[in-house]
């Protein structure tokens, strides 16, 4: 039996935890100096190059979630796990193409700036903030519920204890040191995660000899898969459901207020090209080696062992450290992955803090009046508000399943933020009213049609019909193996045609009445099937139905916001706006007026 | 050189080739993508035969394994692509056209 010492105090990952924590509290002194304007702690002064901000986008998007929940899926599913990374990366290219110049050019600090530009402050603030603050927080509940169950799974740590840690470490990053603070907990995060995966990538290829054949080769024995782990296999069935996820990914990635505030930390437009190109061949890097842990964890770790430590498979990645580098490299690990949490939601509490202060205190509350001094003190308060609700929701989720988070959170994302943001660059009829209902549609259809989906509905809302129906169907079907291997045994006893016909008369006579009666047996066990059979239909019908069939609403809350913003914008038209396109258009193709 | 204000520079041929040319650029990449994604949901909803292929005789490994890493290369070869063409074109026509303005 393969021995581990996952689930207990790891002095290891400790000591590692520790230095990475004094590191980046003696950044956060350092920023905490140079943070005094609100650019300086909104955009880190646009100081960041644009490879720096390249690999702090990497290390604000890779989640914890994404390393060890990826490598996972792959070691427990196999192909299918590689399927979901490449939906995670599509997205970025789309950022490249459609958005991450024009923002640049066009905002200051949010990407409200931007939709905000030509259109009337005050309502559109206010959509865009709550877009953006459902946004992060569902998203940071997701994150602080994984950071608890994580930690508590590597270093012993109790599941609250591991929160408010948590949450008070990007709490302080985020009130002294800003997005300087942020930004650098984010570039070391990215080089350790990175580091630490390929470090155990190379040690898994070395192995097999470095070669890729032979891992998979091996991989295809490994489980009771067998060639079919190396397959295409359950998690893409419906296409539309497929389609629909895949659309809110993609366009979801486009539309995270913390990805899309980083384009503010570089000075222009330029650099912001040029930083998701870097984030994007970082990332797509990472998802490659998390595909090549996860294969690597199956063959030298084993599915028993991965799944035997916890059923989702999250412990893979960890695990396969402890076989190949010992206690010393399961604890890095373990303290990268603690590091790679704290990165994640420093940045999502930034952009939440941004949203309450920039967009609703002072362009809503303030009608975009206040001082620098006071908007930057607003946005402190807004980071401990944040932060102590992310640390009580995260407590309250406890044993939750919220995988389901993740999925609204990007379907959000891709309806609220994207086509807003989208129509205002690209569309020059598109008005305020246009906007704002686009906004609220997007954000309104993707909840709703979510809570009513397979995922929620039937998942979580009629959790306990569902698993009553699962148990009586089990036990039919169990009744239903037994009546089965009876009939078998019936068989079994029948006298052989052949054998009746050597028989002499009178034995051929008992014969006969032997297989008259078995015969009649079977019949019976036959028709007991039957009822059975009759009653599994009718458990199965009992199972909870959802009202809505798709298990990510993306494809028509998109559809619905982007068809809503058109509709109003069409039936609203506003000169000045249409005029103001002209100053916008100069701006986003030439940069000139750029903050 | 007599400097454009805002409103001319709408209308000057430059700004008008460079605005075209980037959303052309733009566009056509974003289908790419979303043609190369798309492409392989569709191949796992519709052809997992074909996805299920093995490489090599007496190996293990599927073509799909190649096919789900060359999507994510390819998408960054996309990346590559546009910032080839912004740094070499656009910045060029941008150049231009501020020296117009003189901003």
């Amino acid at each position: 039996m393969h021995q581990t010492i996952i689930g207990q105090t790891n002095p290891v990952a400790i000591m590692f935890f520790v230095l990475f924590v004094l590191t980046t509290l003696g950044i956060t002194y350092w920023a905490a100096k140079r943070t005094r304007t609100t650019k300086d702690f909104y955009a880190a002064g646009r100081s960041i190059t644009g490879f720096q901000n390249g690999l702090a986008l990497a290390g604000d998007y890779m989640s914890a979630a994404s390393f060890l929940g990826i490598a996972g899926l792959v070691s427990t599913k196999g192909y299918d796990g590689l399927i979901y990374s490449v939906g995670w990366l599509v997205g970025w290219p789309i950022i490249m193409f459609l958005i991450s110049e024009p923002l640049r050019n066009l905002g200051k600090y949010t990407f409200a700036d931007v939709v905000a530009f030509r259109l009337k402050q005050r309502p559109i603030r206010a959509a865009a903030a709550a877009g953006s603050l459902v946004v992060v927080l569902t998203y940071l509940i997701a994150q602080m519920v994984g950071a608890g169950t994580l930690i508590k799974l590597m270093f012993g740590l109790p599941f609250e204890l591991a929160i408010v840690v948590t949450g008070a470490l990007m709490i302080s990053y985020v009130i002294f040191g800003g997005m300087i603070a942020t930004t650098w907990v984010q570039i070391i995060k990215a080089c350790l995660l990175l580091g630490g995966a390929t470090l155990l990538v190379f040690l898994t290829l070395s192995k097999f000899g470095f070669s890729y054949a032979e891992l998979f080769k091996q991989a295809a024995v490994a489980t009771p898969l067998g060639q079919k782990f190396l397959e295409p296999g359950g998690l893409v069935t419906s296409p539309i459901d497929a389609f629909s996820l895949g659309l809110a990914l993609m366009f979801g990635t486009a539309g995270l207020p913390h990805i899309l505030m980083r384009f503010y930390t570089v000075p222009d437009a330029k650099a912001a090209r040029k930083s998701v190109f870097v984030a994007t061949g970082f990332i797509g890097y990472f998802y490659i080696l998390t595909v090549t842990i996860g294969f690597g964890a199956a063959v030298l770790v084993g599915q028993k062992v991965i799944m035997g430590i916890d059923a989702g498979g999250n412990m893979a990645g960890p695990l396969l450290a402890e076989a190949l580098g010992g206690n010393i490299f399961l604890g890095f690990l373990s303290a990268v992955a603690f590091a790679t949490i704290l990165a994640v939601v420093s940045g999502l509490t930034l952009a939440g803090a941004s949203a309450l202060s920039h967009d609703l205190y002072v362009g809503v509350i303030r009608r975009g009046v206040a001082n620098e001094k006071e908007e930057v003190k607003v946005a402190k308060i807004a980071t401990v508000v944040l932060g102590g609700c992310a640390i009580l929701l995260g407590i309250l989720f406890k044993g939750q399943n919220v995988a389901f988070l993740v999925g609204l959170t990007f379907a959000i994302a891709a309806s609220a933020n994207f086509p807003a943001l989208l129509m205002s660059i690209m569309w020059k009829k598109f008005t305020t009213a246009g906007a704002v209902t686009s906004i609220y549609t997007g954000l309104a259809v993707a909840v709703v049609l979510l809570i009513l989906s397979p995922t929620v509905w039937v998942d979580i809302v009629h959790k306990s019909e569902k698993t009553a129906v699962e148990k009586s169907v089990s036990t039919i079907k169990a009744a239903v193996t037994g009546i089965d291997a009876q009939i078998a045994e019936l068989q079994k006893q029948v006298v052989s045609a052949d054998a009746v016909a050597t028989m002499k008369k009178k034995e051929k006579a008992a014969a006969m009445k032997k297989n008259a009666d078995l015969q009649s047996s079977v019949t019976a066990k036959t028709a007991e099937k039957d009822a059975l059979a009759v009653k599994q239909k009718e458990a199965d019908a009992a199972m909870p139905k959802a009202i809505f069939p798709l298990k990510n609403p993306g494809i028509y809350s998109m559809a619905a916001a982007f068809l809503i913003g058109i509709l109003v914008s069409l039936l609203t038209p506003d000169k000045e706006s249409q005029e103001k396109f002209a100053d916008e258009k100069v701006r986003e193709y030439i940069g000139i007026g750029a903050e | 050189m007599a400097k454009l204000k805002k409103q001319d520079i709408l209308n000057d041929p430059d700004f008008l080739k460079l605005s075209s040319q980037k959303n052309t650029i733009s566009i056509i990449l974003t289908i790419l993508e979303l043609v190369l994604y798309f492409g392989f949901i569709g191949l796992i909803a519709y052809n997992k035969p074909f996805l299920a292929q093995k490489m090599s005789e007496g190996g293990a490994a599927t073509i799909g394994i190649p096919i789900a890493v060359g999507t994510i290369l390819l998408s960054w070869v996309f990346t590559g692509i546009y910032i080839w063409w912004a740094n070499t074109k656009y910045d060029e026509l941008v150049k231009k056209v501020r020296e117009k303005v003189g901003g």
